[in-house]
């Protein structure tokens, strides 16, 4: 059992709560540095989109784990981002530049629309948000000079500082890439909780109230959390496009943003772990879930609809049982060893609150 | 006439929103939560009633059918609480609207399980005959849709306005430590108004599956539905059913006069300017509470 000994105000505010964890994390990117040698290229692939799918996942955890507003509007952003890289590049800035480039623009225009979508609360901003996701579709194909509507665009071969990388023909170059973005956005998510900005995040999420009798202008951080997280989303896409070799306006639909949310609610809300937990299992869901038919049926049976199906089915099971979700579960089984024979059944226990809104009628 | 025509086809499947949207607004003012799965309660009551009534399943007569099918679909809405959604007391809105996410996606699984994955017909009697009147072709179907629907809105706002156990939904909404204070048994309550809405549901189904063929994937129609709650203010009943017109009638219209590309995109731009500019709907009636 480890015990953290806090000293001084600042060591609630370290990047590493101790040298144990800094360890852990120093082995796990070692890890993934030397993945392309322990694996075959085709598993690489798999690991790329798991990246993928978790900085998604980071983008949307920012505005929904730790601000507390669910979006389900997120793939317009991963349209966006994607779009304005790809035409970016065409418009012949390097990718260097480009790239950064269409999370910016992603983000500017996520604090744009959130400015109005500030006046609504929980339900009303999800339901804006849908609409938001299905007029993206719409929209690629009414700007379709630009967008190349129906028909799609297929981004270009990425040369970063002379190096060629392509998804299809060098995945590792690739990987190393995706792998590069990932540690970025998930260093600059990390120093973010760590910032003032962050805590006022989580106030803004855990009581209005109290936060603006903190001192936190509302309608700032969230805004601000909203262009942040559209960001991080932006820069998703905008790899996902890459990763995909081709897309068109059907490419970011409604259901990426609601596969997004779910990600991120399995993999447990306002944890970067949860992030990666979450695109795991969104990531290998479909593989594994064919080989378990093929094993219980016999290969050939084809059931439509079965993948959805199981996917609700779990997250049913996990909202109900796990709300934390999978760092959850971790959380309680680490814990339980740490406490070894003192961990008691009731420590994790919810409790419960009573509803009482503002609405007259 | 031409006008006419459109206005009066979009009238009715403006009234079909409408009922989907009646059961968004049901759940909202009672639970203050949102059932992201009710246009696929819609589906599935309309698949319980086509395996009530169609000839190669059981073959009911339809005016048998047509109850049973809303009585088992309130009886599904009730046990769903009971099963599920009582678990979520207490925590916050973005579990419920995942959860009844995930419910749609399972609900859709089952339904395409049973019954298959291409579109039916119900064979009901509204489905037969036209009705002419001063040269507008009515479907009888159009008619029935938008009589009931009337009919149905109308009783529930006399529901939640006189009788006792309305108002202890809209208390057990609003405060439910109160409620429970002042003798309501609020959980019983709740399970009641999921059952009420998924008997609106089944009957949004049963309408929805006279005027055309369904599958599966006609859940989706919930989302158009959402508008039509939104534009109505999502805790007024009549207001769903005027979200819903509006939502039903622009649709055709904007087909009509609009380029291919914009008409699609109508009611979702009408969504997003209501929301902009009344957040609450345009029929709510929400007084900022004073502490």
């Amino acid at each position: 059992m480890r015990i953290q000994f806090k000293t001084s105000y600042d060591h609630d505010i370290r990047l590493f709560p101790d040298r144990h964890s800094l360890l852990v994390y120093g082995a796990l990117v070692m890890l993934a540095l030397a993945l392309p040698l322990l694996i075959n290229e085709f598993y690489i692939g798999e690991v790329t989109n798991v990246l993928i799918w978790a900085i998604a996942g980071l983008g949307l955890m920012l505005l929904t784990g730790q601000t507390g507003q669910a979006s389900l509007g997120h793939a317009a952003f991963l349209a966006i981002g994607c779009y304005a890289n790809t035409i970016l590049i065409e418009q012949g800035l390097p990718f260097i530049v480009a790239f950064p480039l269409a999370g910016v623009i992603t983000g500017i225009v996520g604090g744009i629309i959130a400015i109005p979508a500030l006046r609504l609360h929980g339900i009303y901003l999800a339901i804006a948000t849908i609409a938001l996701s299905i007029l993206a579709d719409d929209i690629i194909v009414l700007l379709e000079p630009w967008t190349g509507g129906v028909s799609g665009k297929f981004p270009d071969v990425i040369r970063l500082f002379g190096i060629e990388i392509e998804r299809w023909t060098m995945p590792v170059r690739f990987y190393y890439l995706v792998l590069g973005v990932t540690v970025i956005c998930t260093l600059f998510y990390r120093n973010l909780l760590r910032s003032p900005l962050g805590r006022a995040f989580a106030a803004v999420r855990d009581s209005e109230v109290s936060a603006t009798a903190m001192g936190v202008h509302i309608a700032r951080t969230k805004a601000t959390a909203f262009g942040l997280s559209c960001m991080i989303t932006g820069w998703a896409g905008a790899l996902m496009g890459y990763y995909a070799g081709a897309f068109n306006n059907e490419t970011f639909s409604l259901v990426i943003s609601i596969t997004l949310l779910m990600m991120i609610v399995i993999g447990g809300l306002g944890s970067i772990h949860g992030a990666f937990f979450g695109a795991v299992v969104v990531a290998f869901l479909p593989q594994g879930l064919s080989i378990l038919k093929d094993s219980v049926l016999g290969s050939g049976v084809a059931i439509p609809g079965l993948e959805t199906g199981v996917f609700g089915m779990i997250l049913i099971l996990f909202i109900l049982f796990e709300p934390m979700g999978l760092y959850g579960r971790w959380l309680k089984i680490r814990i339980w060893f740490e406490l070894f024979p003192f961990a008691r059944k009731d420590m994790f226990r919810r409790q419960k609150s009573y509803l009482k809104t503002e609405r007259l009628r | 006439m031409d006008g006419v025509q459109l206005l009066v086809s979009g009238l009715a499947n403006g009234c079909v929103y409408g009922l989907i949207a009646l059961g968004f607004v049901l759940i909202y003012k009672a639970t203050e939560a949102v059932n992201f799965a009710q246009g696929d309660f819609m589906m599935l009551g309309a698949f319980v009633t086509l395996g009530l009534t169609n000839a190669e399943y059981l073959h009911l007569p339809f005016w048998l059918a047509a109850p049973l099918s809303i009585a088992i679909m309130a009886g599904l809405g009730y046990l769903l609480d009971l099963v599920i959604l009582r678990h979520l007391f207490g925590q916050n809105q973005t579990a419920v609207v995942i959860l009844t996410i995930a419910l749609g996606f399972v609900i859709r699984f089952f339904a395409g399980a049973i019954w298959g994955h291409e579109p039916q017909t119900l064979e009901s009697p509204l489905a037969l005959g036209d009705v002419q009147l001063a040269g507008v072709v009515l479907g009888l179907a159009d008619l029935a849709i938008i009589i009931v629907t009337v009919l149905l809105t109308w009783s529930l706002y006399q529901f939640f306005q006189r009788t006792k156990l309305g108002l202890a939904m809209q208390a057990a909404s609003q405060n439910q430590m109160a409620a429970y204070f002042m003798g309501i048994p609020v959980k019983r309550v709740q399970g009641l108004i999921w059952g009420l809405s998924g008997a609106t549901a089944a009957v949004a189904g049963i309408l929805f599956a006279s005027k055309g063929a369904i599958d599966p994937n006609a859940g989706l129609l919930g989302i158009k539905a959402f508008a039509a709650a939104v534009i109505g203010g999502f805790g007024s009943l009549p207001g769903a059913l005027a979200g819903g017109v509006i939502v039903g009638v622009i649709e055709p219209f904007a087909a009509r006069y609009l380029a291919a590309g914009y008409s699609q995109i109508a009611p979702y731009v009408l969504l997003l300017a209501v929301l902009l500019f009344r957040p609450h709907g345009l029929f709510s009636q929400v007084r900022t509470k004073k502490v």
